[in-house]
């Protein structure tokens, strides 16, 4: 074992190209257990993609990923490639800007449908799980509903808690409360702290919340254009970044 | 209020035609003897067509070179030639094959007119419901596989779990349309003499030279038969709207 035994993500020179554009320029980057990462940007620089990267929503063009021990190296024989990224993803939860939930389904039969149907789990123990996760994020009233009838912030908690019954080693959140009514953003940045600061969940969060970032990360990492430019802790980023495409950033942005 | 209207101008013209109604209906129930055919034919049909509608839409949504080139082939090729043609090659050029198959499979070439008339209308309209299921399947957002996909599920799971339960919806009504044409369609077996509906009132009208009372006998069962399965297609899109249609609204906006 070397010095990452205790990250559950490490990504090593990842690349990722569309076409002609290169969208990221070699990241390296270690998440350890139990750690808040939060990656913030300007639109275009690339943040998102990493993080669709770390589950294969967007498969890397050179590099590698390694997650809870996992390891995918780009350019693997097809059959053991797709194994390897199921294994991944199994591994990782995701919480998308939109929510996707699935409409034709009540937010019990979307959070269950996964544990069911992926790990063959007993209906009753994945809605007890699933009941439990529901509660964490205080929508359990909403169990029988279909999507449609929540609000967003409904929405992206139960999105949330679809995640969780999955039990994955680390939450990835692609801009979770940028769809959202300002009025709707703090009751999904509660949930978010909550699982950070009590539950102890390793988080990876692209976002603009600077506030959350500041109370919630453990670490911030500064993104442009492909490449991570800074990274440091709060206390650390906010007041004193380093480089000045970070320190204008931020100051526009707080 | 028009079609009252139209109801009493036709059965004025009727009257000064000299419509023979009770030879109408003394030959409705022989007429009516095809309806059951009529359905059955129709109800394999799409039973065929459906899952061929599948494949068809699945291969032109395939990576897979050989089956997106198969599903082409077969969607362009019925599409292309007039569903009569395919009848009669299916019920009177295969068994023309027959001599070249080992002999246990000549059976497979000579086919009866239901079974002919089952798999040339069950082909034909898989070809066109492919083009239906393919958009189905294309309107389901992305956002919804990357969602299954994050969870874990494998391609076939999202597929058959995520994306085409919700494609169901948008795919069942013009699929009911297609059913109401192949009832209308199945007519076209009775040229090749199958005992259904039309044949039989074609069959009838020419014995007696009056053909006009046995065809617009014909016609009325089969504008019944598929209001009836407008009216139950109707109800099934109903239901399946569930989840989409907010009944009350929580928030009052």
């Amino acid at each position: 074992m070397d010095t990452d035994a205790h990250s559950i993500v490490s990504l090593r020179g990842l690349r990722k190209v569309f076409g002609e554009n290169e969208v990221l320029k070699g990241i390296d980057l270690d998440i350890a257990e139990g750690e808040v990462v939060v990656i913030f940007g300007r639109s275009g620089s690339g943040k998102s993609t990493l993080l669709r990267c770390i589950n294969f929503l967007e498969e890397p063009t050179a590099g590698s990923v390694e997650v809870d021990g996992v390891r995918y190296e780009a350019g693997q024989t097809s059959r053991a490639r797709r194994k390897t990224i199921r294994e991944i993803r199994s591994r990782t939860g995701m919480v998308f800007q939109e929510f996707n939930l699935f409409p034709h389904l009540s937010v019990i039969e979307n959070v269950v449908e996964a544990p069911t149907t992926v790990k063959g789990m007993p209906r009753e123990e994945a809605e007890e799980l699933g009941m439990r996760f529901l509660e964490k994020v205080g929508v359990t009233d909403k169990r029988d509903e279909y999507p449609i009838r929540l609000s967003g912030g409904q929405k992206q908690r139960v999105a949330i808690a679809r995640a969780l019954t999955m039990r994955p080693r680390v939450m990835l959140f692609d801009e979770p409360t940028s769809a959202l009514d300002p009025e709707l953003i703090g009751e999904v940045l509660a949930v978010m702290r909550d699982l950070a600061l009590e539950s102890g969940t390793t988080m990876v969060v692209v976002t603009h919340e600077m506030g959350f970032a500041r109370e919630v990360a453990d670490r911030m990492a500064f993104m442009h254009e492909g490449s991570l430019v800074e990274e440091g802790s709060p206390a650390e980023m906010v007041d004193g970044a380093k480089d000045p495409r970070t320190r204008r950033f931020l100051e526009a942005v707080l | 209020m028009v079609w009252v209207l139209i109801f009493i101008v036709l059965a004025v013209l009727f009257a000064a035609f000299r419509f023979d109604t009770a030879f109408m209906l003394e030959w409705l129930p022989f007429i009516l003897g095809g309806v059951p055919l009529t359905i059955l034919i129709s109800v394999l049909g799409i039973l065929l067509a459906v899952p061929l509608a599948l494949l068809g839409a699945l291969g032109r949504l395939s990576k897979n070179p050989v089956f997106y080139g198969l599903s082409g082939f077969y969607v362009s090729f019925i599409r292309g030639t007039p569903l009569i043609v395919q009848i009669f090659f299916i019920y009177l050029g295969l068994p023309q094959l027959a001599q070249y198959a080992p002999g246990p499979l000549q059976g497979l070439f000579i086919l009866g007119t239901v079974t002919s008339g089952v798999l040339a209308l069950g082909i034909n309209y898989g070809a066109y419901l492919a083009e239906i299921f393919r958009a189905g399947i294309q309107s389901v957002g992305h956002g919804q596989v990357e969602a299954a996909q994050a969870l874990g599920m494998t391609r076939a799971q999202t597929m058959r779990r995520i994306v085409l339960p919700q494609a169901v919806r948008v795919i069942i009504p013009p699929t009911g349309n297609e059913f109401i044409a192949m009832i209308k369609d199945s007519a076209l077996l009775g040229i090749v003499g199958t005992q259904e509906l039309f044949y039989r009132a074609s069959k009838i009208g020419r014995q007696y030279f009056q053909n006009l009372e046995t065809l617009v006998v014909a016609a009325i069962i089969y504008w019944i038969l598929t209001s009836i399965f407008s009216y139950f297609q109707g109800r099934l899109e109903r239901r399946l709207s569930k989840g989409y249609v907010r009944e009350e609204d929580p928030h009052g906006h």
